[in-house]
């Protein structure tokens, strides 16, 4: 089994001058309605979950459920009002302002909504702030912060303003910025959702890109669920503070626990989520086709290749083992035929 | 009924000027009323009575008390000047060492330090100023005066003008581009050649010293406050009163704690130019986004880096708006310091004016608005300008400016010494050109208003005397005819019906201290001139700013008007009204309507700015006409942001009117000028300072509180 990094044990975190004591009273039932009433808003209601190394976890909601604070009591920009927050092991809450500051110099960095660049400086500059921050010398900064530029792609614009980019250009800058210091655990806060739809698309795929490369740990915060579906390992999805689902897209896709997590996969375009490795049978010993299919590959890509079979078709791993099977007429019934399921 | 559903407070209203009005004709006028002095006129008069309070005697002359509350809070101006002398003079003496004595002496703490900050002002002051004028002063103050007779080559030498005017227009060069440098080049020229140069240096040298000092203290306070929610609750009723507390009256304590002169005139100046710095920087800071600060932490800042690295740079444009602000600030109280002996324009403007020679008060008036729009123009080009990336730059582009600055210098002295070659026996014109040696036009300007006097004397004067003895003594006498108890009332209710509870003690608390203070009578007449000064000012400002909106080009030129016509210190305006109209009541309010027309404008062309573009394409396409636009869209949707103008033409109103007390008006403003020449007038000149700002502050409060309700309902926040 794979490295914990982080590790949320019940957190809480609930605005409002009486927050720790009606917390106390309520006794772990916290009711977002009665705490309104008595003037505290619940943003973060007992949540638990664990992210592995080089995992991306995707936290989805809609505004207002809680991701972003969620979001900020792990990075601990916000205090957590209750629970407990472990990152590698360590436990968050008790870290002395000084333990926090070197924490956050050398094992995270983040992303943000708005970039949050800082104006008066060049994109070079902006990129080595956090490593100067850290007190390392002006020429050694610079020459990390060229190789975060080569990176993303901003080779030539390093001596911009900020003010002279792109959108997409700008969160370039952000995310180069966030990765000079070479954190283990890589917070984004809807990085993409001020950009234009095009720009997004290349942006996802040059996150994914990165994130090969560099296999950190990261937490994504989005309230796009394509997005969420096309970049998550997993997915927890939030809803008034209270996480409705966590579990990997296909299985979102498939079966969403609650009717809230079915309102957002009824639309979903299931070809494109799902892998041939979701809906595959057992392994039989019938008649296959002579045409093979990766268990990975995602069945849009694939589905006009199956369905011109007659047999089913054998399913195969990394190593060209065969691992399943899969009946054409199952693609058409996953992707039709689930909606109809739901209704 | 319906007219009841539509306006739900006209009951209230409707029931509290009845209220009023019953007063007022149910408590009479006692006979013995006259307009005195005042109430608690500190002559004796066997017809006044007495109480002691903590040792001051306070005489008044006794009315019923719903016509008149007695002055018992006519002790405090005493009391407040006995505790500054006591401080001053007595508290907590300790042993200094004298020099001249040769011994220990005792000295109370606070005259110590009130010496040694005025020394060091002084000092700083003279270094300045000896800069562009030169002087021994600095090299005294390092040796003595036997010294410097000894050696009588010692002595700074002074920058020529030539080099000044050329440093001042690369300066706008740089910042603002080849206009303001030509304009900064120009108002140099205009200064040295019409032999303002040494006043000017001075008032500049003045704003160098106290502008860097504000500067620094406004940012420290400010970044106190921003951290900490004490300090800002502390700060704010302090910066509130500060900011519309007239600048005279904070002249008076100031003279007594610093004396007379340059460093009082800086320190005082600094006091009032520190809280719109302090507000500007809160208002920077708070202006940062939330997640660059969170930027900044999770680049682990800690606090220090966090404020200094991240939240200032981020928030320069605010920070350096405050700064001119602060500058403009500096500048027209250099020249209101000239009551307590600030050298400078302001000296000179006071001087030509107590001599009714209008010509040089114009002159040295231009002066000063052409300096107040340079620095204004200058201050502004520096706070919207962003920072350029220099890095690929060669030497010479970089350095460009400060070599122009250096070859000036070389070739301003050249010329000033060759000068001195050939204009042995008259001055050096090329180094200096002195003060009234200048061209001057002071002769030209005084025969006009020579002409003016001899041509418009009996309309002028037909003018003066209708408005006089039809408007103003009849509104005087309306507003004196209100017994105390029923103005009371009356603001009390509409602090209640506007908003509630609180604004009810806020109002009621502010205007009972005026009622008690010695000074209810005069507190009517200042509120009585700003009423009339603001009145007419809205009128015109809603007229003017409505017909200038009509068209893109007129609006900016007319908000460019107004910005120009703010950088002016108020003193200046009273010259073109004394010039026309003479030492009269009439010149104090046409000066108080001009100064107040300008927010008024403002306020209305930039409230009508704000209406959303698509109501008027959706007004546009209901096929409704101009008029009907005007009048159920914009007005009804710019008005709170209108009513925020009159709040402004109050405060600016009052200022002039109480600036007005120069020309001789019988108000609040009067009795601070007398404070100024009083021995014991610390107390009395800040407290009617203290008098003059509640009374903005009771419109203010009325004013804001309805604006956020307004606001608030019409969904615009």
């Amino acid at each position: 089994m794979s490295k914990v990094v982080i590790k949320c044990d019940s957190v809480y975190k609930i605005f409002g001058a009486k927050a720790q004591k009606m917390l106390q009273e309520a006794n772990g039932n916290v009711d977002a309605k009665t705490f309104q009433d008595k003037g505290c808003i619940v943003g973060v209601n007992n949540a638990s979950f664990e992210v592995s190394k080089g995992e991306i976890l995707v936290v989805m909601g809609l505004s207002g459920s809680g991701k972003s604070t969620l979001l900020r009591c792990i990075s601990r920009l916000t205090e957590a009002t209750a629970g407990k927050i472990f990152i590698e092991g360590v436990d968050l809450l008790s870290l002395s302002n000084k333990q926090l500051i070197d924490l956050r110099r050398n094992k995270m960095g983040m992303v943000f909504q708005s970039f949050a660049l800082l104006p008066h400086k060049t994109v070079v500059e902006n990129i080595a702030f956090p490593l100067q921050i850290k007190g390392i010398k002006t020429q050694e900064t610079i020459k990390k912060a060229m190789e975060m530029i080569k990176l993303v792609g901003l080779d030539g614009r390093e001596n911009y303003f900020p003010r002279e980019l792109s959108g997409g250009q700008q969160q370039r800058v952000g995310i180069a910025r966030s990765l000079a210091v070479e954190p283990d655990i890589w917070f984004l806060d809807e990085p993409f959702s001020a950009l234009d739809p095009l720009i997004r698309k290349e942006m996802q795929d040059e996150f994914l890109r990165l994130q090969l490369k560099l296999q950190k740990t990261i937490m994504f915060i989005t309230h796009d669920f394509d997005e969420a579906l096309k970049l998550a390992d997993r997915i927890i999805i939030m809803k008034d503070g209270i996480i409705e689902q966590l579990d990997t897209p296909a299985n979102i896709v498939l079966n969403p626990e609650t009717d809230y997590v079915r309102r957002f996969t009824e639309e979903v375009p299931r070809e494109k989520v799902l892998k041939i490795e979701d809906v595959m049978d057992e392994i039989s010993n019938e008649n296959l086709s002579d045409f093979k299919v990766s268990k990975d590959s995602i069945i849009g890509h694939v589905a006009n290749k199956i369905l011109s079979q007659d047999k089913n078709i054998a399913v195969v791993d990394d190593s060209n083992q065969i691992v399943g099977t899969v009946n054409p007429s199952k693609i058409i019934s996953t992707v039709f035929g689930g909606k109809r399921k739901n209704i | 009924m319906e007219l009841l559903k539509k306006y739900p407070n006209l009951f209230q209203w409707l029931f509290l000027f009845i209220v009023f009005f019953f007063l007022c004709f149910a408590i009479d006028v006692p006979e013995t009323y006259k307009f005195i002095r005042a109430q608690a006129e500190f002559v004796k008069d066997p017809n006044q009575v007495s109480f002691t309070v903590l040792g001051a005697e306070v005489r008044y002359y006794p009315f019923d008390n719903f016509w008149r509350l007695p002055p018992l809070l006519g002790w405090l101006p005493i009391w407040v000047n006995d505790s500054i002398v006591f401080l001053l003079e007595e508290w907590m003496p300790i042993e200094v060492w004298n020099e001249d004595l040769q011994e220990f002496k005792k000295q109370p703490l606070i005259l110590i330090l009130t010496r040694s900050i005025s020394a060091f002002m002084t000092f700083v002051i003279e270094l300045i100023r000896e800069i562009p004028l030169g002087g021994v002063e600095t090299i005294v103050a390092f040796t003595s005066w036997e010294w410097l007779d000894a050696n009588p080559w010692a002595k700074l030498p002074g920058l020529p003008w030539t080099v000044v005017t050329a440093g001042t227009a690369i300066l706008g060069y740089k910042l603002g581009g080849k206009g303001l440098g030509i304009f900064a080049g120009v108002t140099m020229i205009y200064v040295s050649i019409f032999g303002q140069w040494e006043p000017s240096m001075q008032t500049l040298s003045f704003i160098l010293v106290a502008t860097p000092l504000s500067f620094i203290f406004g940012l420290i306070l400010g970044i106190m406050a921003f951290k900490s929610k004490t300090v800002e609750k502390f700060l704010n009723p302090i910066i509130m009163v500060m900011q519309t507390m007239p600048q005279y009256s904070v002249l008076v304590p100031a003279l007594v704690l610093f004396g007379n002169g340059d460093h009082a005139a800086v320190i005082i100046t600094m006091i009032v130019a520190i809280p719109p710095m302090i507000l500007l920087t809160l208002l920077g800071l708070r202006s940062v986004p939330l997640e660059v600060i969170e930027a900044g932490k999770m680049s682990g800042c800690n606090n220090f880096q966090l404020m200094f690295k991240v939240l200032i740079p981020t928030a320069r444009r605010d920070i350096l708006i405050g700064v001119n602000q602060v500058i403009m600030v500096c500048f027209s109280m250099a020249v209101i310091a000239a009551y307590i002996g600030a050298k400078g324009l302001g000296w000179n403007l006071l001087l030509a004016l107590n001599q009714l020679n209008i010509g040089v008060a114009l002159e040295a008036g231009l002066c000063i608005s052409l300096i107040a729009i340079l620095l204004d123009k200058m201050s502004l080009a520096w706070a919207n300008k962003q920072i350029d990336y220099f890095g690929k730059l060669t030497f010479f582009e970089r350095y460009k400016n400060t070599l122009f600055f250096a070859a000036s210098v070389i070739i301003g002295v050249i010329i000033a010494y060759i000068g001195s070659f050939y204009l042995i026996n008259g001055f050096n014109y090329l180094f200096e050109i002195p003060h009234n040696k200048g061209i001057s036009t002071a002769g030209f300007w005084n025969k006009g208003v020579d002409w003016i006097f001899d041509t418009f004397f009996y309309s002028l004067k037909l003018f003066n005397t209708w408005l006089i003895t039809e408007v103003l003594q009849p509104m005087r006498a309306l507003f004196l005819r209100m017994p105390a108890v029923a103005t009371l009332v009356l603001i009390i209710g509409s602090g209640y019906i506007i908003g509630g509870i609180r604004s009810a003690l806020i109002v009621g608390g502010l205007s009972l201290f005026i009622a008690l203070s010695p000074w209810w009578d005069r507190a009517l007449v200042t509120t009585y001139m700003t009423v009339f000064g603001v009145i007419v000012s809205c009128v015109i400002g809603l007229i003017v700013g409505t017909l200038c909106f009509q068209n893109k080009h007129t609006m900016r030129f007319m908000l460019n008007v107004c910005d120009i016509f703010q950088t002016f210190p108020s003193f200046v305006y009273l010259i073109p009204v004394m010039m026309l109209f003479g030492i009269t009541d009439t010149s104090v309010l046409i000066a108080v309507i001009v100064y107040a027309t300008i927010p008024a404008v403002r306020y209305t062309i930039e409230g009508l700015r704000s209406v959303p573009t698509v109501l008027h394409d959706v007004a546009s396409m209901s096929g409704v006409t101009k008029i009907q636009r005007l009048l159920k869209i914009e007005f009804p949707l710019a008005f709170p942001h209108m009513m925020l103008g009159l709040n402004q033409t109050i405060v600016f109103a009052l200022f002039m009117v109480i600036i007005g007390a120069f020309i001789g008006t019988e108000d609040l403003g009067q009795y601070i000028l007398k404070a100024l020449s009083d021995k014991k007038g610390a107390g009395i000149g800040l407290l009617l300072g203290v008098c003059v700002a509640f009374i903005g502050l009771i419109f203010d409060n009325l004013i804001r509180t309805w604006v956020d309700k307004r606001k608030k309902h019409l969904g615009i926040v």
